[in-house]
This record gives C-alpha cells, structure tokens and sequence, in this order.
C-alpha cells in the first residue's frame, strides 16, 4: 500500500509521456501517432478477468461514440502481446490492446498506475486532447468497472471548448 | 451514480402505477444470464412491493459477447409496438436457450406477425434500443443488470430482500409510513 501512495497518477493539465508499444505480435502502436486528435487511454489489471471483460466490452459497444469526437480508443494492460490476441479475439474487440510487457510496466510508471507489489497496472482513464495534454484521468477500485460517464464528459467538455476557441 | 434520462411514461416501458411513489429501473441484456437470474427476483420484489411500485425496463445489450441480445432487444420493442412488451420481455427471459429467433416466441403471442416481422427486418427500434444503451452509460451503468431505485444506481446485490429493504429504506417510503 505505501508504494501505491507514494506514486501519482498523471493529473489533467499535464503532458501525456509518448509510449510505443506492441498491438500485435509485429506491430507496434505509438501515442504520438495520434497527435492530432483525442485519444482515450485505459490502464487495466490484466486479461480475462471477469472486471476487465465487462469493461473493454462496454467500450467496444461505445465505439461509434468515440468516434463521434474523433477519438482514438487504446487499452492497456502488462500481458503479453499474444494473450491480448487471444482475449480480444474472444470478446471481438474492435480496438486496440497494447502490451506494456518488457520492460514491465513501463508505461503504467509513467503515467503513475503501476501497482508495484502486484505487478499490474492500476484500473485508469485518461483522456489526452488533439496537442497530447492529459485533460481528465481517473483511477478506479481495482474491482470497480468505471463505466464510461467519465470518460463521455470528458470528451464533450473538449469538444465543446474546440467549438469556442 | 444518477439515472440520466429520467423515467418518461410516454417514452418508457413502466409496469406498475404510473405515478407509484418507488421506481425500480432495470438495464438489462436479454442474453446475460444474470438478468434472466434477475427476471424472477423483480417479480417477487414487484409482489412484495404491490402498487407502491413501477418497474422501468431498459435496454442494455452488450452484442460483442451477446450475439443475439441486439435482435432480441428490437424484437422486444417490435412486440412493445404492438403493446405486448411486457409479454415478450418475460417470454425472452424464461427462454433464453430460443433467443435466435424471437419471432418463434413472438408467434405465440397474437401479434400483427407481418408487421413485427417488417419492422424487425427494417430494423426500426435499432435507435431506440441505442438510445437506452447511451442513457445507461450517462447513468454509469457497467454491467447488466444494472438497477436504479427512485433515480439512484444500486450499488449492492440484488436478492429480493435486498432490494426490497433499499426500497423500503427510501426517504420517499420513510415519508408514505406515516400515512400507512
């Protein structure tokens, strides 16, 4: 528990750490690909747990939505790259899983959601604009699905203040 | 956690009073095996509850892992068309195993059939059903099935006695006790 509170989590206002990391067993996805437009990055524990399956299914069903703000849909997790392929084969997902596997947990560190005892990344949203600004984060109970709200407002804030600049 | 959309008697599926002081709102995915876990659970909380209480249904289908909740859910709102939700919605509950063809199910209940069948093709409820589904998310809903008691995600398990004392527990029951 002491190592958890001694990290934390990216806040809003805060530049989004560049990352490249595997999607599948030969490709790799980088943030800065994405420059240009939103993206919403999630943290969760790991594959195949029950939590998790509800979680990246919802986002799967919310696809459309997403790309209703132009957004980017990226998941991460620390298991390998051919555990994602199986997982998101199973539960047909539409978007990408990277795995932040060697050096482990990497990027969660960065982001400040590396669980250091467990080995896994916390379960957490963040929601970075079109120039890589982290403009919302959030970290879950581990057990918790955090749904999408969060992460909808998040979005409509942004574009609703692109429409006024 | 907040329902988004609040109940609409024009819009919504409502058993019960209309205007019962609780309101019990359920998403739900006609293909999860919970929410058919739930189907029984609602109507003996209905019973319990008698005419204090409206059961909102909602639509939640997670297709990804469901391939048939989607279809089932517009044909659900095809039999609703035709005023036969509620008949639909327990037949696809306590017949789960025949989700891959709701007209089969829908046959046995006096429907325009040809009308049901248009619809269904033509996809006509598929807006409706995505709407409950956006609602849900708004609502912070995560999982099926997922309840809301007078406006208020409900967040512990879902037995009868539970969520008829969360009912009970209610300031708007607290209020009703003292003319009971």
């Amino acid at each position: 528990m002491k190592a958890q509170s001694m990290q934390s989590v990216l806040q809003a206002g805060r530049p989004a750490p560049d990352f490249s990391l595997n999607s599948t067993p030969d490709q790799r996805v980088a943030l800065s690909d994405f420059l240009g437009q939103p993206v919403v990055l999630f943290f969760y524990p790991a594959d195949w747990s029950p939590v998790c399956g509800d979680q990246v299914v919802l986002y799967n069903e919310l696809m459309p939505v997403f790309k209703g703000h132009n957004a980017t849909l990226l998941g991460a997790s620390v298991d390998g790259p051919w555990c994602h392929l199986a997982f998101s084969k199973d539960r047909k997902l539409v978007y990408p899983l990277l795995s932040d596997f060697e050096p482990k947990g990497e990027v969660a560190r960065a982001y400040g959601v590396y669980r250091q005892g467990e080995g896994i990344s916390e379960r957490a949203l963040f929601v970075i604009d079109t120039e890589g600004i982290v403009r919302w984060s959030y970290v879950s109970p581990i057990g918790v699905n955090p749904g999408a709200d969060g992460i909808l407002s998040a979005l409509e804030a942004m574009t609703h203040q692109e429409t006024f600049r | 956690m907040r329902l988004s959309v609040p109940v609409d008697p024009r819009r919504d599926h409502i058993q019960g009073p209309p205007h019962a002081p609780l309101t019990l709102v359920e998403y739900g995915d006609y293909e999860c095996p919970y929410c058919a876990m739930a189907y029984p659970v609602v109507k003996a909380v209905q019973r319990e509850m008698g005419r204090e209480l409206r059961f909102v249904f909602r639509h939640f289908p997670l297709t990804s892992v469901h391939p048939h909740a989607q279809a089932a859910a517009e044909a659900a709102e095809a039999a609703g068309a035709q005023g036969r939700f509620w008949e639909i919605h327990g037949m696809l509950y306590r017949h789960q195993d025949m989700l891959g063809s709701p007209p089969l199910l829908a046959s046995r209940l006096d429907l325009d059939m040809a009308r049901f069948m248009n619809e269904l093709m033509n996809r006509v409820h598929a807006a409706r059903v995505r709407e409950d589904f956006v609602s849900g998310v708004r609502s912070g809903v995560n999982g099926t099935p997922a309840f809301f008691i007078n406006g208020i995600r409900h967040d512990g398990s879902w037995d009868v006695e539970t969520l008829v004392s969360a009912l009970e527990g209610t300031p708007e029951v607290a209020a009703l006790g003292r003319y009971r």
